[in-house]
């Protein structure tokens, strides 16, 4: 069976969907870890170290492609799951008690992934743009000579509008997240009462952990608790 | 008892259809919900109206035909039960209950709350026959099952293709159905020889009925009248999936 036949299927279609969630579920965990060195309190030595690294190794510049592709295959296919789901029932009910028997946030994966997609925006121009390519020098060099992005940051969130984006965007990736990430393990076909609450607590555990991290960094630099 | 009904009307497949009001008296609490709807539909007639359409058959909570979707939910209420195990006492007097047909773009309203189902048989005919030794009759052990998988495969027989997971489905997904079907013969050493053949023709039929995507939100599950786990759903994918990729 050829594989464009699979990926056209409904099946093919939530495994890719879970195959590239996956896949950026470990990416935010990789720019968490790093990110989190902002709270070093070396003037973000540390974190500007790693931030030089992650931005100049050729693996990883090219591992950065992959996200991206990774990205738009996960949006595509979510976008193409949601226009033919809503395809799939012209005529709504008149009067729906979907809550009764499932999480409002299980039902609104587009919405809350459009969110996310809208702040990615954001967040890609506020840093990603800066620092790949229209370059950071005017920021100056910290204590180590090296580029600073860690006053970019201090810089874009000096904003309070700005970080209540950002922390909005993190509650969507939370909401998301809490779904997406056993609902990933579903999609493989990995369902069994051996490990099904191991995924549960794991997952639970990430949704809520990691888009904390995130939000406390543009809150901490705002409030000027790091320094 | 006395109820306010809201009852969804429509000619055929092509119309639009339209809820109307019903105001129904003298209803016995343990009158189950079709029972209440024969009722009108007698007062209907005896008025010289159109009665209400819909479909029923064992009224035993075996058969699947019962497909309603009552104050918001895919057979009502109550938690693993069809519309006919559904009974009056379950609301209050005086209350008012929308009634609507199973809505999904594959499941074409014929008229009211009649649905057509039919694309359910054509997953099953897709699926297409189970190889089976003719001759002497053999003896009763010669094929060992599993007590586990005999269980389990039991369990997804028990189906009974209401098509309540669909309406259920905010995706109006097939998944749970098909999954069933694909695993209580996917279990036994029977359904071995077509095993891999049958998941990707059902799986195809399924799509090509225009039935929405599983983003596993779980409704279906929860509505199921006959428990059905989403279990068969992971199971199924590993099946679609082993028979796709690991095979050529
Ligand atoms: S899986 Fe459950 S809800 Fe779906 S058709 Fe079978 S019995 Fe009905
Ligand atoms: S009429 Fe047969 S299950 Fe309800």
């Amino acid at each position: 069976m050829a594989y464009t036949a699979l990926f056209k299927s409904s099946i093919g279609k939530k495994l890719l969907m879970g195959l590239t969630g996956l896949f950026l579920i470990t990416f935010l965990l990789v720019h968490a870890s790093i990110n989190a060195m902002i709270w070093f309190q070396d003037g973000g030595v540390t974190f500007n170290k790693w931030a030089h690294f992650m931005g100049s190794n050729l693996i990883i510049r090219t591992m950065e492609w992959g996200l991206f592709f990774g990205l738009i295959l996960h949006v595509v296919d979510g976008l193409m799951l949601y226009a033919q789901n809503r395809a799939a029932r012209p005529v709504k009910y008149a009067y729906n008690r979907a809550g009764d028997n499932s999480s409002w946030y299980s039902r609104s994966m587009a919405l809350l992934g459009t969110l996310i997609l809208l702040f990615l925006i954001l967040h890609l121009a506020h840093f990603w743009v800066k620092t790949r390519i229209t370059g950071i020098e005017k920021y100056g060099l910290d204590t180590e000579n090296q580029e600073n992005l860690f006053a970019v940051m201090q810089e874009v969130f000096r904003s309070g509008l700005v970080v209540a984006i950002y922390v909005a965007g993190c509650f969507s990736l939370f909401w998301h997240l809490l779904h997406g990430f056993k609902s990933a393990f579903q999609s493989l076909g990995l369902n069994h009462v051996k490990y099904n609450e191991t995924i549960a607590v794991i997952g639970i555990a990430f949704s809520i952990i990691v888009p904390f991290v995130f939000a406390m960094m543009p809150i901490s630099m705002h409030f000027g608790l790091v320094r | 008892m006395k109820f306010n009904l809201k009852v969804w009307r429509q000619k055929n497949a092509k119309a639009d259809g339209r809820l109307v009001d019903y105001t129904i008296d003298n209803i016995n609490v343990d009158m189950s919900f079709l029972e209440m709807v024969d009722v009108l539909n007698d007062e209907l007639i005896r008025k010289g109206e159109d009665p209400i359409a819909f479909d029923h058959d064992c009224r035993e909570g075996i058969c699947g035909m019962c497909s309603m979707y009552i104050d918001g939910r895919a057979h009502g209420p109550h938690h693993a039960a069809t519309t006919c195990q559904l009974y009056m006492r379950t609301f209050k007097d005086g209350d008012t209950i929308y009634v609507e047909p199973f809505k999904a773009k594959a499941f074409p309203i014929i008229k009211d709350l009649a649905v057509d189902r039919s694309a359910f048989d054509r997953i099953i005919a897709a699926g297409g026959f189970v190889s089976v030794n003719t001759g002497q009759a053999q003896d009763a052990n010669s094929l060992p099952v599993e007590k586990e998988a005999a269980e389990k495969a039991m369990d997804a027989a028990a189906c009974i293709g209401c098509g309540a997971c669909v309406a259920a489905c905010p995706n109006s997904a097939a998944m749970l159905f098909v999954s069933a079907k694909i695993s209580q013969l996917a279990m036994l050493p029977q359904g071995g020889p077509e095993r891999k053949n049958r998941a990707i023709k059902m799986v195809e039929q399924m799509d090509a009925e225009g039935f929405g995507n599983c983003t596993n939100i779980g409704a279906c599950e929860a509505e199921c009248p006959k428990e059905i786990k989403l279990t068969n759903i992971a199971r199924m994918n590993r099946e679609y999936l082993a028979a796709t990729i690991i095979d050529e």
